[in-house]
């Protein structure tokens, strides 16, 4: 393997150490409240939100790594592609889990979807009869 | 540099198993779908990190492609969860 990151700008250098230190760290906070938190809806905010910044946030060094090559624009590519999928499919997920019918945790205060679940319900059991 | 680089990439793996670790013991079937959404993700960076190391082009080619059958893969589970057929 040949070393190509001897003679590089080193103020890019610098950049990039902090952005990659910067996404593991949200990545870890993301992962242990994966683990950690009673709930699938808990679980889903925590997780989905941090560990979507932290890619993002690696994606962002490389292009202070490689520059504008090709390498530094695919990684600015990924990005939207990233922060639009994982938010979308995370909003799915989590009415997906709802209307499948897991409780709320114990410590929940509100839950403020509950009507507007049961009426889409309703409206559904009346195209079935119909 | 190169070892600094290996200790990212050995932390982001460690953190794939925080992700197993979800996915076996979660106690309904959603828990175990995050689990697979958030270790999809996680692969992208793990991706990015090698590409960094091995200095080749393609591994990020693998990353997109890996975002964008994860999100059509939650999304489609998603549907599945909530008793819609995929037209709805």
């Amino acid at each position: 393997m040949q070393n190509t990151w001897e003679g590089k700008n080193s103020m890019n250098e610098i950049i990039f150490k902090i952005l990659l230190i910067i996404g593991i760290l949200f990545n870890l906070f993301g992962c242990i409240g994966l683990v950690r938190l009673p709930d699938v809806y808990n679980r889903l905010q925590s997780a989905t939100k941090c560990v979507t910044l932290g890619t993002c946030s690696i994606l962002l060094s490389l292009l202070f790594h490689f520059g504008f090559t090709e390498i530094g624009i695919k990684a600015i590519v990924a990005i939207p592609l990233l922060f639009f999928g994982a938010t979308v499919a995370a909003h799915a997920l989590v009415k997906g889990s709802y209307l499948f019918g897991v409780k709320l945790g114990d410590q929940s205060v509100i839950d403020e979807y509950k009507d507007e679940a049961e009426k889409s319900s309703e409206d559904k059991k009346k195209m079935n009869k119909k | 540099m190169e070892q600094f680089l290996y200790i990212m990439l050995y932390i982001q793996i460690t953190l794939c198993f925080f992700c197993l670790f979800r996915i076996i013991k979660g106690p309904t079937i959603p828990d175990r779908m995050v689990g697979i959404d958030i270790f999809g993700i996680l692969v992208v960076g793990i991706c990015a990190i090698i590409a960094v190391l091995t200095d080749r082009m393609f591994i990020i080619d693998i990353g997109i492609a890996w975002i964008i059958l994860s999100f059509i893969g939650t999304l489609t589970l998603a549907k599945y969860l909530g008793g819609k057929k995929l037209n709805e």
